[in-house]
């Protein structure tokens, strides 16, 4: 029977071409969008990650209160202690320390006065240790636009758009103002190594990084950081492992009074983008529900013209004996068929501008000059094995949906009725 | 079964609604019908004739009295043992033929034999039987419409006659057919009816079908205006 079936779908095209290229098209406009939509928020992850929170993040409770003003004066003391701690804790991440800071940078002319000034944010890492994940987490090399990267104490890198605002470029000296840990002002001379382009507009309008021994030094911070990142190893976010460890290391400092204490905070809730991501979800959710829906009333449609189409199939099928609910199943059974076969071919279709976004990334950080989200202007597309099924599930959804509807007509109608209307 | 009869219908009446009025399509029928009888019900369009058809072969049902098929009573059969008699016992024809057009004349003959779960090689003797008996074997992959009218319903008939039914209901089967191809059908049917004992009861108008009846009954405006056996020297 399933042969007879699959052989009228093959041969009466008009009875699978429209249903077959709905579906397909509907998928693969599915299929699309979900690789986008996570690739969206993966790279959000991602750039916040390396940037900003780390998978998981440890400060004091007092800067947790207002992490996102760098209180310098509130950062962890005695970080080696903690970094060895946590290394043998929690062997599968990779924990990196992070002074962020502010300040103005001021260029000199040549007579040593001030040219320019502007106010930077500033991020010191870990650049020059061998085992350091730093350059990679923050893309260093590939940034790079001029110059080089530190190699030495107290040479910086600096955005490339700022420095072209200050125009500054590699050998020449800039120096920072800030204030150290205890909240004394200090001047620092440093020499551009480099200009760099991060692709994050919150960055590029006035980042400086520097070595994260310069910083300690200069701000007074010995052996203290404003945070400590941990990563996993494979640089994937793993929520719940992640949550596992806040809760085990806060366990830890629970009765703690001290506002210096340590405290962890995992990625989303340091980002902000626990919102977002559970915003996404629900958009995943929407559209694939929108899809089913408008396949379902095209299909719908297409079932019923294809039914008054074969009202004369349905009459004979009726008088040899076949009865009127195993009529309607192989409708159903046949809409299977369709759905299965457009969504395979809609998924293929879909994966393609997907995978070419997941590799070439589509450039829309014009879209984000004034944002101080972080998050790269390009867009990328993240193809998972979800993503191979997601289309599936529209896709067959809508076809028996439509056709469910459009054969009740079939299934209600007297055989009788049915019968005469073959013989009209 | 233990009746002797193959058919049997009591009081029957098809009454439709017409608005205010109703219309009475099958008026006080009551008939026996044996096993290998050739009869025809004829009567001008309009007489009930279709009507009375439909409802011996269970795809319509009487407003009122009694119609035992084979042992079932259609007033009283729900619609899945409906299809199982159909499927089982009673095969149709019908005056344009209706193969399914996207099947070869292979595929629309075995059709029946599909919803039988019969295994293939079985299928496969039971259709090229039925070809054979309406010499049709050598078109088998065919598509209807390379088909003429006379072949069409050659195999519509094969099609009716491959699970080998008691009952055969053919409504005005030579209605779209030359007077050659009317003959040839009958022929065929007749050949059928005497080898394989199958009761055919065809409804007609068609004077060339007349000579081939054993029996015809005649109806007018519902109702039996005569019944008639007609004794084979007559022809
Ligand atoms: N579904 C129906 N609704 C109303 N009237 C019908 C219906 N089916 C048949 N009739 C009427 O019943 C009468 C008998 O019809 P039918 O059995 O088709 O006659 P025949 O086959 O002898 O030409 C006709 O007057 C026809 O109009
Ligand atoms: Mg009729």
């Amino acid at each position: 029977m399933l042969k007879f079936l699959f052989k009228g779908l093959v041969r009466d095209r008009s009875r699978s071409l429209f249903p077959i290229l709905t579906v397909f098209i509907g998928v693969a406009l599915t299929v699309f969008l979900y690789s986008y939509l996570n690739g969206f928020v993966s790279d959000m992850i991602k750039s916040s990650a390396h940037y900003n929170s780390g998978h998981v993040r440890i400060m004091t409770k007092a800067y947790s209160q207002e992490s996102n003003q760098s209180p310098n004066d509130l950062a962890i003391i005695g970080i080696d202690t903690l970094i060895q701690d946590v290394e043998k804790s929690y062997p599968d991440m990779i924990w990196t320390p992070r002074i962020k800071f502010g300040g103005l940078i001021d260029i000199p002319d040549k007579n040593g006065e001030t040219r320019i000034q502007g106010p930077v944010s500033g991020m010191a890492v870990d650049l020059f240790s061998r085992e350091s994940p730093e350059r990679k987490f923050l893309n260093l090399d590939e940034s790079l636009i001029k110059g080089r990267i530190p190699e030495k104490p107290n040479e910086i890198l600096i955005a490339d758009d700022f420095a072209r605002r200050l125009k500054v470029a590699p050998g020449d000296t800039a120096t920072l103002l800030s204030s150290t840990m205890y909240g004394s002002m200090v001047m620092t001379n440093f020499v551009i190594a480099g200009t760099i382009h991060f692709g994050i507009a919150a960055l590029d309008r006035g980042a400086i990084i520097t070595d994260i021994s310069d910083i300690q030094k200069s701000l007074d911070m010995n052996n203290a950081a404003g945070e400590i990142l941990g990563f996993f190893k494979d640089d994937n976010f793993h929520s719940d492992k992640a949550y596992g460890i806040r809760n085990s290391f806060n366990e830890k400092y629970k009765n703690s009074e001290d506002e210096f204490a340590p405290i962890m905070g995992a990625l989303p809730e340091e980002s902000g983008l626990s919102d977002y991501m559970g915003l996404i979800d629900i958009a995943s959710f929407v559209i694939i529900g929108i899809f089913i829906f408008a396949m379902a009333i095209v299909l719908w449609n297409a079932g019923l013209m294809g039914s008054l189409r074969r009202y004369g199939e349905m009459g004979v099928r009726l008088a040899v004996g076949e009865e009127k609910g195993h009529i309607y199943r192989t409708l159903i059974l046949e809409s299977i068929m369709i759905g299965i076969v457009g969504s395979f071919l809609g998924t293929l279709f879909g994966l393609i501008p997907s995978y070419l976004m997941e590799i070439y990334g589509l450039d829309l950080s014009f879209l984000f000059e004034k944002s101080s989200v972080m998050i790269t202007g390009v867009l990328h597309a993240d193809v998972t094995y979800e993503t191979y099924l997601i289309g599936f599930i529209p896709g067959i959804l809508a076809t028996v949906l439509g056709t469910s509807i459009a054969g009740i007509g079939i299934y209600k109608r007297e055989t009788a009725q049915l019968f005469k209307e073959l013989e009209a | 079964m233990s009746n002797s009869f193959l058919i049997k219908t009591e009081k029957l009446y098809k009454k439709f609604p017409m608005g205010p009025t109703v219309l009475v399509a099958l008026d006080n029928i009551n008939i026996t019908i044996n096993k290998g009888e050739f009869l025809g019900l004829v009567g001008p369009s309009g007489s009930g004739k279709t009507t009375l058809l439909n409802i011996i072969g269970s795809l319509d049902s009487p407003t009122q009295g009694s119609v035992e098929v084979l042992g079932n009573k259609i007033e009283t059969l729900s619609h899945q043992d409906a299809a199982k008699l159909r499927n089982n016992h009673i095969g149709f024809i019908f005056q344009t033929f209706n193969l399914l057009p996207v099947y070869t004349v292979y595929e629309n003959v075995e059709f029946p034999l599909l919803l039988q779960d019969i295994e293939t090689a079985k299928r496969k003797e039971l259709v090229m039987q039925a070809l054979e008996w309406v010499g049709l074997a050598d078109r088998k992959d065919s598509k209807p419409s390379q088909l003429s009218g006379g072949q069409s319903q050659r195999v519509a008939i094969a099609r009716a006659v491959v699970k080998k039914p008691e009952l055969v209901l053919a409504d005005e089967p030579t209605a779209n057919l030359d007077a050659k191809n009317s003959h040839n059908i009958m022929e065929t049917m007749v050949k059928l009816n005497e080898e394989l004992d199958t009761t055919f009861i065809f409804a007609t108008h068609d004077e060339k079908v007349m000579k081939y009846l054993k029996r015809k009954i005649t109806l007018n405006d519902g109702y039996i205006q005569r019944d008639e056996n007609i004794s084979l020297n007559n022809q």
